[in-house]
């Protein structure tokens, strides 16, 4: 696949969208159908097909794995610690109020950082869940 | 303040500790936090003990979210008492793991494999603390997706298959448990255990909640492994890694024991559970052939980490005889037996993790004269082993008269007479280890070969502690019995 112009070309325009559309689904989950699950599996999708259409050499030079296990990591951290923060500051773990002035602001923040980990965790577990089946063979 | 907390800090602190131990990757630093993390569960796990003892019970309540309608943590002694038991051998165990999993797992994973050991506490201490019943399943996931990690990183290559077929079986078991907490809810429309035990009284005598309590019975047997669906059990055991075999042998089964008498007690209701079901028969029939089968088969073992898998079947079937006495003190007597033989187990295994370190065999055949060679190690395994037959001044004795004095209560003798077989039958399986280990012609003359000490310190101190909970008895069976208590007061 990797000799045919079309799908090469196909593949560097649409990437871009499908980030971006990843990134629409995560941040637009407050207000319409969405969040971090989706967002993270479409987010996925756009590396995948990078993976599919270049070749998972090029992929992982793209994302190291070392970088990958980080990833997953930090969307974990970012969950539990908002939850951290909001018992550092005084409430029951996971109580987003405390996060800001009024209930609601705080609600919003709480809810967007956590949807936001979960986004970050998901794309990069999908990610290496595909470059552990696709390296099978890989030396 | 930290004290209102500990409830969320006794699943949160090893939760944010696996994402950062992802991180390190380094062998050590991985070890070193696990080591703490444990460490620190166990402080909180004391301190919540030590709250229960002064208020009853604590309730928690995340994101400000009231009871029934948010997820609630709900503490009792039982709870409290279970999660006791997994966070001290979660300590003990990972001290022993730094050599242990040093020589048996290779550099490059042993980041990932303390990162699964942290998860699978995180699962374990979150299975116990919940009160609410889906949250339980997601815990539940937690433990058992991380276990079979820990399961498939054995040196042995059969680890993968006794891993997949460990990840079949737990999840057929995982699967049942959802539809039978999918069933519970569909009748009584919450998920908190307390309200859905309020709600199941009135509708308790419906077909609904007759399959959803068949279907946690048996999604809960297979976790619990309880005969006949305990075929994942030996292969897990005997191919995962030395310190993983301890550690789950001592916690995993008895979070699931722990999970089916919450069930049982709290949410169904014992008139329910034991009366209007016939669970007490089925328990004590399938509870009886576990502990003969298991003994029986345990006995023609040749590699001892298998024997001591069958040896927890049969150990299981004493837990459950203790429960289908239906009375207070077999109840007692099951609580009791599971803190007393994750203690013999725990202890057991370690042993057997030490002789793999220095032999890299754990059969039979290459145990010669090792009582010459590894005294120390040994001794762990002598004590171990009297405490599994049920010695006095054992831990072991203690659960067995227990288990022995709740059954004569009842008047059920047979059940006695299958307890003394039990432990007749352990005498022989012991024993074999014994002679070839003291009496055996050693193979070559090697001097000297002791395991290293941040081996043998964790499991003298189960050694000790088989002794010390054999002849002092307030700390374990006061509170099982405290905790048998608050299980047969009906509410959690």
């Amino acid at each position: 696949m990797r000799d045919n112009p079309v799908l090469r070309i196909v593949a560097k325009i649409i990437i871009p969208v499908i980030l971006l559309f990843a990134l629409y689904v995560q941040f637009h989950g407050d207000f319409g159908p969405g969040g971090g699950f989706q967002a993270g599996v479409i987010f996925a999708a756009g590396f995948i097909l990078y993976g599919l259409v270049f070749g998972t050499e090029a992929l992982r030079n793209a994302i190291p794995p070392g970088l990958l296990r980080f990833v997953i990591a930090l969307g974990l951290v970012l969950y539990a610690g908002v939850g951290a923060t909001t018992m550092l500051l005084g409430s029951d773990y996971l109580a987003y109020g405390a996060l800001a002035h009024d209930l609601i602001g705080g609600q919003h923040l709480g809810i967007f950082l956590v949807e936001l980990g979960v986004g970050i965790t998901v794309s990069a577990v999908i990610v290496t869940i595909f470059l552990a089946f696709a390296g099978r063979n890989d030396p | 303040m930290i004290s209102a907390q500990l409830p969320a800090l006794q699943v949160v602190v090893p939760l944010l500790a696996a994402p950062l131990c992802l991180v390190l990757h380094r062998p050590f630093a991985a070890w070193l936090l696990t080591f703490v993390v444990s460490g620190i569960s166990l402080l909180v796990s004391v301190a919540l003990l030590g709250q229960i003892l002064e208020q009853g019970v604590i309730d928690y309540t995340f994101g400000g979210w009231a009871a029934p309608f948010g997820i609630a943590y709900h503490i009792d002694f039982a709870n409290a008492y279970v999660l006791l038991i997994v966070t001290a051998i979660s300590t003990v165990v990972s001290i022993f793991a730094k050599r242990s999993v040093a020589s048996e797992i290779e550099a490059h994973s042993q980041g990932l494999f303390y990162t699964a050991w942290l998860l699978c506490l995180t699962g374990l201490l979150g299975i116990t603390i919940t009160g609410d019943a889906f949250n339980l399943f997601v815990f539940l996931e937690i433990s058992s997706l991380s276990s079979y990690v820990l399961i498939a990183m054995g040196n042995d290559r059969k680890a993968l298959t006794a891993a997949y077929q460990y990840l079949i079986m737990g999840t057929i078991g995982a699967t049942f448990i959802l539809i039978g907490i999918g069933l519970l809810y569909m009748l009584t429309g919450t998920l908190n255990m307390l309200d859905m035990a309020q709600r199941l009284v009135a509708v308790a005598d419906s077909r609904t909640a007759r399959t959803g309590f068949a279907f946690l019975t048996v999604g809960l047997g297979l976790k619990i492994a309880l005969f006949p669906l305990h075929l994942w059990l030996p292969n897990a055991y005997a191919y995962a890694p030395s310190a993983v075999s301890a550690f789950l042998a001592a916690t995993a089964t008895k979070v699931a024991v722990y999970v089916l008498l919450r069930f049982m007690f709290s949410v169904f209701g014992i008139d329910f559970a034991l009366g209007a079901m016939p669970l007490s028969t089925m328990l004590v029939v399938l509870g009886s052939v576990a502990v003969l089968s298991a003994s029986t088969v345990a006995i023609f073992q040749h590699n001892l980490k298998r024997m001591l898998a069958y040896s927890s079947i049969a150990q299981i079937g004493y837990l459950v005889l203790g429960v289908s006495l239906a009375t207070p003190a077999g109840l007692t007597a099951t609580l009791l037996h599971l803190f007393n033989h994750a203690l013999m187990k725990g202890a057991l295994f370690l042993a057997l993790g030490c002789i793999a370190w220095r032999l890299g065999s754990v059969r039979l055949g290459d145990l010669g004269g090792l009582g010459y060679r590894m005294p120390w190690t040994m001794g762990v395994f002598v004590i171990g082993g009297l405490s599994l037959i049920g010695l006095p001044l054992t831990a072991g004795f203690i659960s067995k008269w227990y288990l022995v004095l709740a059954a004569v209560e009842r008047g059920w003798w047979p059940v006695v007479l299958i307890i003394i077989a039990g432990s007749l039958l352990a005498v022989i399986y012991v024993w074999r280890v014994i002679e070839t280990a003291y009496l055996g012609k050693t193979k070559e003359a090697v001097s000297g070969t002791e395991a290293p000490l941040s081996m043998l310190v964790p499991a003298w101190l189960l050694a000790i502690a088989n002794l010390y909970f054999g002849m002092h008895t307030e700390l374990s069976a006061g509170i099982a019995s405290q905790a048998a208590m608050v299980l047969f007061g009906g509410q959690p």
